[in-house]
């Protein structure tokens, strides 16, 4: 196919494709049950090429992790699918088949123009369930990956417009509430549909040729852009890592060891000397894996476009023998929340000493997921409670990392606490910057939040699925690194309980009045914290970010406990001296 | 006495429009703003319009007053008292980031950390008390912040929409030692749940209210001081207006008036027509509103955010804003792909036509070389520069790269343009389950009606209204608006096991109120109208809809129907596997005020006889890959009825008017054009 297409219709297919999925995205998203999806955007909707499952594009607030897994899932199915039909839909969740954990559940509809199968249309929702031995999927034990859940290769739900009542019935029989999940697959069925006809009206207008060709251009001029980024990029072979706290089974820390090399304009990245394949759910699927490094990319370069164009010159080997190429039946569930964010912090260490003006130090890359299952007497019901939690950035090229941010794959926002607290028998002491834990730096990192939330009524079974508890975020370019995550369980009448994994933990039985504490990592730093400018540092203190005793050792800088005058001598001999220790 | 003026403060201008009752007659005058302090720009304005203060029966006045100070930061120094452990939520937010993409970002919270203070207290999430309000905490607190500097103050508790005793209470000892009237409580300016979106929007109050209450009370002084002895009005975010009286008290309710004011007017405008069913299209230097009015009634949202997590979640005519205006800059991106803004020349430098040194193509460029703007009668021009000139620069950064001529990339940016002002306007109708065939497209802004055409035709929308006086239609929005107060409770409860008489009581708690509040403002009306409305969700669910509650007819059959249909037209699934809940219950008091006759907004007597009377030039104009020699119509001296064909041009002081080829133009009777754009001729 060699048809010119004129830049104007370049420009106009390319807008119309994403508004597709811009569409599908808030279809899924307002129609949605699973606050996961409906409030944390936890969701993301594609048009796939009908041949190898690439992507041709996707919306622009999709949640960025399923961007790069997304294809190979379609890919799956296209490899399985057998008589595709208009009206068709296939679900599925298997992580080994292009996933991230059994949570997130993809539905993938063929895209028929004039009777012909033209691409896909496909989606991915976290569902609140897909049952397993904890509600909700975060097993910090589970040592297979049936232990985490109904696992769905994929099927066809619907045929020809009708849902196949059966397999449904099997899909709800396997879940908990799943008088609440069959709002969702209604939801998520009905954006494909949405972009079905959205599509379908984008082709009459602009004729079948004419968007065939322009995807072609649109992936060629992506490739062409992402090639020039890194060409931008000095040559060389550059190393870095990062470390998750363990895998929730076997207490010792995974190792990502990132070899990076770049040639002109193409990039390879290797990450096989990362530590074997775990025991507990912090293995990785490839397609996982390499979302996760495209992501990294994307957040250094926000500006290049999505399709498959975009990762053509990034050349991933794969990672085999490691626990970033988890094959089954190795579980999984912390894949896509929390290594994905791990290999995205090695990503970011390597290359902010390679090109520091387009970097930042590491996030606090935990989706920091509690979950809380019980029983309410009071309303006499079971219930099942997630809080996700933010951290501090890392301090970035031109400025301080933002408190409290999402997570680095994510853009979901965090339920708010009132919701919270009508839904389920608890109580937020709590909920507070928490001071001092930003990783000192020229630019400092964010801050992480502290919260307490206490039982009130019946009882409840905690289980924990966190990270970076044992080492915080790394700082950068001589920048510290941020504070690290904590949890503490405070059972009355007992010592408190800290997490021997540190961030991980499950089936802890808590009792009215029982209380969990939980500070989330503040960011790394960025630059040598002697550098900031002492008002800066005043500043800080007087906001109470950090105390004049912290100061002093963190920044060399002497000041009042109010932080209202920093004395100017003083901190300069001091941070002679600190320089002098260091240097 | 039967002099009234509508005065709205734009970036560039302040217009008036000045309407006799008696004598019919209309006085338009347009005067700079003076961005120091708008006042000046109103005092002037009614000067230029040449009536004495003492004559005239009422001011309604529109402001960007508060938009500016929270937008530039300008605002009063506000101190926050708070549940004891929740002092960081105003400052950590809802776990977001400022882009999708990018780790990088700022965010500043309205108030700084160390002006939050902590008391003890709590209520819990069904009302009850957990701990009682630590009073003398309060009275400390509130010393410490006033000692601190603060000027204005918040109270906002924790879980305070459902039980408000405390933060009355609070605020009864705050008030007893604060020097001024600026403490805002977080309940009374929105008694809705989600802690950080209350105390958001009670903050941006906090912070604009002593900035408006100055403004407001030095306006009055002024206009009191010329002899003008009647109340002030000032329009509201809402679309509708209120007396200056108790304005400052909500300020957040003025936020974003401006457009709200002229989406008003074209409500007004297009019912006057005979189109209740609109799409608002009002374009202008640096971006583009468009907004979408049902039944004559602009839609409201109670989910805005003027930036970056700044929602503010009272109620707002919902217009969703892009970033394309005449002044969007054209450029060819790393991928080769044209583009067009968001970032814009702004007022400096400004198109290249400007003469100011501007030396990056914009949309308003690409018109001139198209033809479509008159290189003769741009306003805003410093330094003449040659069309020649600008097309050599149009084909030197676009047309070069693109293999373009230049007319040829003129051409190719303003169908980028239209592409991207299309996408809005989709946004605001099909992905909200309404189909554009149904609307006509209302155009105003300076530049609006030189892409309507366009516009409709790639929409498929059949008509295009264009009203007399498109650049002040801000202005006519506050002669037309009416008296608004927006009330809401949440009930949250699901509709099955319902208490139908608390609803009732809800619905004539808040009609009393907003009756009560209409009739103390004491402005003149001919009536008092109340809408109701619930936001309603399915179990489970996090977002609300809200759909139209006839109070004469509340039962729960009733509202559950109501809401599976709208739940349905929205989007497109059923699920009566699940029960409906309904979350708050919503009252706007509306205090009719006297309308305009439009008509008198045409200047009859400087109307043609004929067609041929208003044709001023001919010149040659480019559409769709041809050039067109196209007649071009002064809009003032179009004779009554007016009817042609495109293509065509009318030209008028504040705009220019495009029609298409094979669009049919017609003058109503009130004098809007109304432009019939062909069907399926879309390309």
């Amino acid at each position: 196919m060699s048809m010119h297409i004129d830049p104007v219709t370049l420009a106009v297919v390319q807008n119309g494709l994403i508004q597709v999925c811009n569409e599908m995205d808030m279809a899924f998203q307002r129609a949605a049950f699973s606050p996961v999806i409906s409030e944390a955007f936890d969701r993301s909707d594609g048009i796939y090429h009908r041949d190898n499952g690439e992507l041709i594009a996707q919306g622009d607030l999709g949640l960025p992790i399923f961007m790069g897994t997304m294809q190979y899932g379609t890919r799956a199915v296209i490899e399985r699918a057998k008589d595709v039909r208009p009206g068709d839909m296939y679900i599925a969740n298997d992580p080994y088949l292009g996933g991230t954990h059994l949570m997130d559940v993809r539905f993938y509809r063929p895209f028929f123009y004039r009777g012909e199968l033209f691409c896909w249309l496909a989606n991915t929702g976290h569902w609140r369930d897909t049952g397993g031995a904890v509600p909700g999927g975060f097993s910090a034990q589970a040592t297979d990956v049936e232990m985490e859940g109904l696992r769905l290769p994929p099927v066809k739900l619907v045929k020809e417009g009708k849902m196949d009542e059966e397999i449904l019935a099997i899909v709800l029989s396997n879940i908990r509430t799943a008088d609440q999940t069959i709002g969702d697959i209604k939801a998520q069925a009905a954006a494909l549909s949405i972009g079905d006809k959205r599509l379908t009206a984008l082709m009459d207008r602009y004729g079948r040729d004419t968007v065939e060709a322009s995807i072609i251009e649109l992936k060629r001029r992506a490739a062409q852009q992402m090639r020039a980024k890194i060409a931008q990029i000095p040559d060389g072979t550059y190393h870095g890592e990062a470390f998750l706290d363990s895998d929730g089974v076997v207490n010792e820390p995974l190792r990502i060891s990132l070899e990076l090399k770049i040639a002109g304009s193409e990039m390879h990245v290797d990450m096989s000397k990362s530590s074997p394949p775990c025991m507990g759910p912090m293995n990785c699927v490839i397609a996982t894996t390499r979302s996760a490094v495209y992501i990294a990319m994307k957040h250094i370069f926000p500006d290049v476009p999505l399709n498959a164009g975009t990762f053509e010159p990034i050349h991933i080997t794969d990672p085999e023998g490691t626990f970033l190429y988890a094959k089954y039946p190795r579980p999984v569930s912390g894949c896509a929340a929390e290594v994905s964010q791990r290999i995205c912090e090695a990503m970011f260490a390597t290359l902010a000493n390679v090109i520091p003006d387009k970097l930042f130090a590491a996030p606090a890359g935990t989706s920091g997921n509690f979950a809380l299952g019980g029983h309410d007497p009071v309303r006499n019901r079971n219930y099942v409670m997630y809080i996700f939690s933010g951290g501090g950035y890392g301090g970035w090229y031109a400025g301080d990392g933002i408190s409290n941010g999402c997570s680095t794959i994510g853009i979901s926002k965090t339920q708010p606490l009132e919701v919270m607290e009508q839904f389920y028998p608890i109580l937020f002491e709590e909920y507070s910057l928490r001071e001092g834990s930003g990783g000192a730096g020229k630019n400092r990192g964010g801050f992480g939040v502290n919260y307490r939330v206490r039982i009130r009524r019946g009882t409840a079974i905690a289980s924990f699925v966190m990270d970076h508890g044992r080492v915080g975020p790394q700082g950068v370019q001589g920048g510290a690194d941020g504070g690290p995550n904590t949890v503490i369980v405070r059972r009355q009448g007992q010592p408190d309980y800290f997490l021997p994994h540190f961030s991980k933990d499950q089936g802890l039985h808590m009792a009215e009045g029982d209380m969990v504490l939980v500070g989330t990592p503040g960011g790394g730093g960025f630059g040598d914290a002697l550098e900031r400018a002492p008002e800066q540092v005043r500043r800080d203190v007087a906001l109470g970010y950090y105390t004049a005793e912290q100061v002093s050792k963190m920044y060399g800088v002497v000041v009042d406990a109010a932080g209202k005058a920093v004395d100017p001598e003083a901190t300069s001999a001091l941070r002679k001296r600190m320089g002098a220790a260091t240097a | 006495m039967s002099k009234v003026v509508g005065i709205d403060v734009g970036g560039t201008f302040t217009d008036l429009m000045l309407v006799d009752e008696a004598s019919g007659i209309v006085r338009v005058t347009k005067v700079p703003t003076t961005i120091e302090n708008q006042a000046f720009g109103v005092l002037n304005a009614i000067d230029a319009a040449g009536e004495g203060f003492a004559e005239l029966a009422s001011i309604v006045h529109g402001t960007t007053t508060t938009t500016n100070a929270m937008l530039e930061r300008k605002i009063a120094k506000v101190g926050v008292v708070t549940t004891k452990g929740f002092r960081d939520v105003l400052e950590l937010g809802r776990r977001t980031r400022p882009h999708a993409y990018g780790m990088t970002g700022n965010f500043y919270p309205i108030v700084p950390r160390d002006l939050r203070l902590e008391v003890d207290e709590r209520i819990d999430a069904d009302g009850g008390i957990v701990r009682p309000l630590d009073e003398a905490g309060v009275a400390a607190a509130v010393k410490t912040l006033l000692a601190q500097g603060c000027e204005s103050l918040v109270i906002h508790f924790f879980n305070s929409y459902i039980n408000p005793a405390h933060e009355r209470r609070a605020a009864e000892i705050a008030r007893a030692l604060w020097p001024n009237p600026y403490v805002t409580a977080g309940s009374a300016i929105l008694p809705q749940f989600r802690e950080y979106e209350r105390g958001v929007t009670a903050a941006v109050n906090a912070a604009i209210r002593p900035v408006l209450d100055r403004y407001i009370k030095r306006l009055r002084h002024e206009l009191g001081g010329r002899g003008y002895s009647h109340d002030l009005l000032v329009m509201q975010g809402n679309g509708g207006t209120v007396s200056s009286s108790v304005v400052a008290e909500a300020a957040v309710h003025t936020v974003l008036s401006g457009p709200a004011s002229g989406v008003k007017a074209s409500a007004y405008t297009a019912m006057a027509s005979g189109f209740p069913h609109v799409v608002t299209y009002d374009m202008g230097g640096t971006s583009t509103d468009v907004a979408l009015i049902r039944d004559g009634v602009p839609q409201t949202t109670t989910e805005f955010e003027l930036e970056y997590a700044m929602p503010i979640h009272v109620p707002m005519v919902d217009i969703h804003t892009i970033g394309s205006g005449g002044g969007s800059i054209a450029f060819i991106d790393d991928a080769g792909i044209l583009q067009v803004g968001p970032e814009s020349a702004g007022a400096k430098p400004g198109p290249i036509c400007y003469g100011r040194g501007g030396e990056r193509p914009t949309i308003t460029d690409a018109n001139l070389v198209l033809g479509r703007l008159n290189a003769k009668k741009l306003l805003s021009v410093d330094n003449a520069i040659s069309v020649a000139h600008v097309a050599a620069i149009i084909e030197r950064e676009i047309g070069a790269k693109l293999g373009l001529s230049a007319v040829e990339a003129a051409a190719a940016i303003v169908r980028i343009a239209n592409d991207k002002m299309a996408g809005a306007l989709r946004i605001v109708s099909l992905s909200r389950g309404q189909d554009p065939r149904d609307f006509a497209l209302f155009a105003f802004g300076g530049a609006g009606p030189l892409h309507a055409s366009a516009l409709a035709r790639e929409l498929a929308i059949p008509k295009v209204l264009v009203p007399v006086r498109p650049g002040i239609t801000s202005a006519l929005g506050c002669l037309v608006a009416d008296v608004r107060h927006d009330y809401v409770r949440t009930v949250n409860k699901p509709v099955q096991s319902l208490d139908i008489a608390l609803v009732r009581t809800i619905l004539e708690d808040q009609r009393a109120e907003g009756r009560r509040t209409i009739e103390g403002e004491r402005i003149p009306i001919e009536g008092i109208e109340f809408i109701h409305a619930a936001d309603m969700q399915f179990q489970g669910q996090s977002h609300v809809l809200t759909v139209p509650l006839d109070r004469a007819a509340v039962s729960r059959e009733v509202i559950q129907e109501i809401f599976e249909k709208a739940y349905f037209q929205r989007f497109e699934v059923e699920l009566p596997e699940i029960r409906a809940v309904l979350v708050n219950v919503r009252t706007a008091a509306i205090g009719r005020r006297k309308g305009v006759d439009l008509k008198a907004l045409v200047d009859w007597g400087a109307q043609g006889k004929t067609l041929a009377d208003a044709r001023v030039d001919s010149r040659k104009v480019f559409f769709d890959d041809a050039w067109h020699e196209t007649p071009v119509y002064h809009r003032e001296k179009l004779p009554k009825a007016a009817r042609f064909d495109g293509p065509a041009i009318v030209e008028q002081l504040d705009t220019t008017t495009i029609v298409e080829p094979g669009s049919t133009v017609e003058m109503d009777a009130i004098g809007n054009l109304i432009i019939t754009v062909p069907q399926g001729a879309a390309r």
